[in-house]
């Protein structure tokens, strides 16, 4: 029992980051119908970045904080210099360029920091507190669900509440539509990668130091976990891709603490295939049509 | 033509990629009056509002509002020149409510006070919106939805309202009551109208000015009281 409590929190906090990478995907996919196969090499280089600024400024934190605007940033360069320009007529062509960025990111970054892991720090203790002599999370882990916590918070109230979030679901939803009422729909794009690549960083930087370090590959595995998350939920929806996260995260965990580490990752696949085979919508597609 | 046009085309020419839909179109509409485009499906009569908002590049001619020539201002510019457009098939965004899409009508405008002021308007002039207000988009029926369409429209206080065929689908009453709706705005308000409709009798009870197309050229342009009331002109343009 009290194994099963600590693989339940272990997997919650493990899937609050997935489910911030698989909000990450899904933005990107309900502003431009595109699945963002660099966002996991695009979070790694925010989290080289970070550390780097981390390790000149001797500060964890402006290099925490560097990565969250380095990933706005580069959002908005990957939409702006790359995905604006690719040819929608057929939705294979944006995969395979997403593809070419990955490669491209992964050589420059092995080029520059070396295909060796790079140790990432955790800013805070990963031991776990005990609670009435059961060994619950750990204050990092605390941090990851309170940032995930404030960013998925700040994202579904800006989304709603504001604006700027109804411009941007309108663009998203009915783009021709939403000129004619004087949105400026390539404007609401850029920001929805920028956003998105945002969130990626955020995720990349809090799960990077919970596994093996820095390297141009960290994050391939988180992504294949991300983007399992997105599919269960359905990737038209940020809660589904919210609940989806945490759901593959709490899988990993019971996988990994009852069957052994090395089946992660088929777990994760096999999870992937049976939703794709039965319920390829995900679990929270919308009952009606899409468009009216 | 004199200056009081509103709305000003000349030699307009534009179409689907190398296929040319209009040709040499003419056309103005003075401010504060209801101009009426007819004609028989394929006519160009969709074509010329998409050209007219921007939608559609021409690739030829002259168009001008308010004096204004329109030539490469982006779409999403000419809505804070004034030019509401009301697509065909009304272009209601089924995944948000009918408050946001109606506040997605005025949320271009810098006079906040006075977007609020024109929503509980609109929710004034429609009352079944109000009731609705949460439902989303693709929850409502197609009367409802061209209340919405247009109500979105007039949140933006335009001056020129582009309307492709606002009585497909809808009820006899419901269509009169559209077309008294926009002759009171235009009574009101000084509203200036391009209504393209099916519905030729009742388009051109309303409208001022009645503008027939064939083929994507404009055939006649004569006051609608004279369309209405001409036999001739009715069977040679309209067949009946
Ligand atoms: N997206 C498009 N691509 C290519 N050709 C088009 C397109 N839309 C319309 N056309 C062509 O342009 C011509 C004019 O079409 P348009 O939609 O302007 O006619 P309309 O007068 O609005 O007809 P209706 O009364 O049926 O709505 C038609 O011959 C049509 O086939
Ligand atoms: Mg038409």
């Amino acid at each position: 029992m009290d194994r099963f409590v600590f693989l339940t929190l272990d997997g919650l906090s493990r899937g609050a980051v997935y489910a911030a990478f698989a909000l990450a995907l899904v933005l990107i996919w309900r502003a431009a119908r595109i699945v963002n196969f660099a966002q996991g090499a695009m979070a790694v280089a925010t989290a080289y970045f970070a550390y780097s600024v981390a390790a000149a400024t001797g500060s964890y934190w402006l290099g925490f904080l560097a990565a969250l605007v380095a990933g706005l940033l580069l959002g908005a360069v990957v939409d702006l210099a790359v995905m604006r320009f690719v040819d929608h007529s057929s939705p294979l062509n944006p995969v395979i360029v997403a593809l070419g960025l990955v490669l491209l990111i992964q050589a420059v970054l092995g080029m520059v920091y070396g295909n060796e892991f790079l140790p990432a720090e955790a800013p805070l203790s990963r031991a776990a507190l005990t609670v009435g002599g059961l060994a619950v999370l750990s204050p990092y882990d605390l941090f990851a669900f309170a940032a995930v916590g404030v960013v998925v918070v700040a994202l579904a109230w800006t989304f709603t509440r504001t604006p700027v979030g109804l411009r941007m679901r309108a663009a998203a939803f009915a783009p021709e539509v939403s000129r004619l009422l004087g949105v400026n729909v390539s404007g609401m794009l850029t920001l929805g990668w920028a956003l998105a690549s945002g969130v990626g960083a955020l995720a990349g930087m809090l799960v990077i130091p919970t596994e093996l370090g820095l390297h141009p590959h960290a994050m391939d595995l988180v992504f294949v976990a991300a983007f399992t998350g997105a599919v269960v939920g359905g990737l038209d929806s940020p809660p589904g891709a919210v609940v989806g996260g945490l759901l593959v995260g709490l899988l990993l965990s019971y996988v990994s603490g009852y069957a052994g580490s090395d089946l992660t990752a088929l777990a994760v696949l096999l999870l992937l295939l049976a939703v794709l085979l039965v319920r390829p919508a995900g679990l929270f597609a919308p009952a009606v049509a899409r468009r009216v | 033509m004199s200056s009081d046009d509103l709305l000003l085309v000349r030699g307009l020419e534009a179409g689907y990629g190398a296929a040319p839909v209009l040709h040499a179109v003419d056309l103005s509409v003075p401010r504060g009056t209801i101009a009426a485009v007819v004609g028989a499906n394929g006519a160009g009569k969709t074509t010329l509002l998409r050209t007219l908002s921007g939608m559609l590049r021409p690739t030829a001619g002259r168009i001008a509002l308010a004096g204004e020539d329109l030539r490469g201002i982006p779409v999403e510019q000419l809505v804070r020149r004034g030019m509401a457009h009301v697509p065909e098939g009304r272009g209601v965004v089924g995944e948000l409510t009918v408050d946001e899409n109606l506040r997605l009508g005025g949320l271009w405008r810098r006079d906040r006070a006075d977007a609020a002021r024109a929503l509980d308007e609109v929710y004034q002039l429609f009352t079944p919106l109000a009731r609705r207000r949460r439902h989303l988009g693709h929850q409502l029926s197609g009367g409802e939805r061209q209340m919405l369409a247009l109500g979105r429209a007039l949140v933006g206080r335009p001056r020129l309202l582009l309307l492709d065929e606002p009585s497909l689908g809808l009820a006899p009453r419901v269509v009169a009551q559209i077309m008294a709706l926009l002759r009171q705005l235009r009574d009101s308000t000084g509203l200036t109208v391009l209504l393209v409709e099916q519905n030729v009798r009742s388009a051109l009870s309303v409208a001022d000015q009645g503008v027939v197309m064939a083929l994507g050229r404009v055939v006649t342009a004569t006051p609608a009281a004279e369309l209405r009331d001409d036999d001739d002109l009715r069977h040679a343009y309209l067949g009946f």
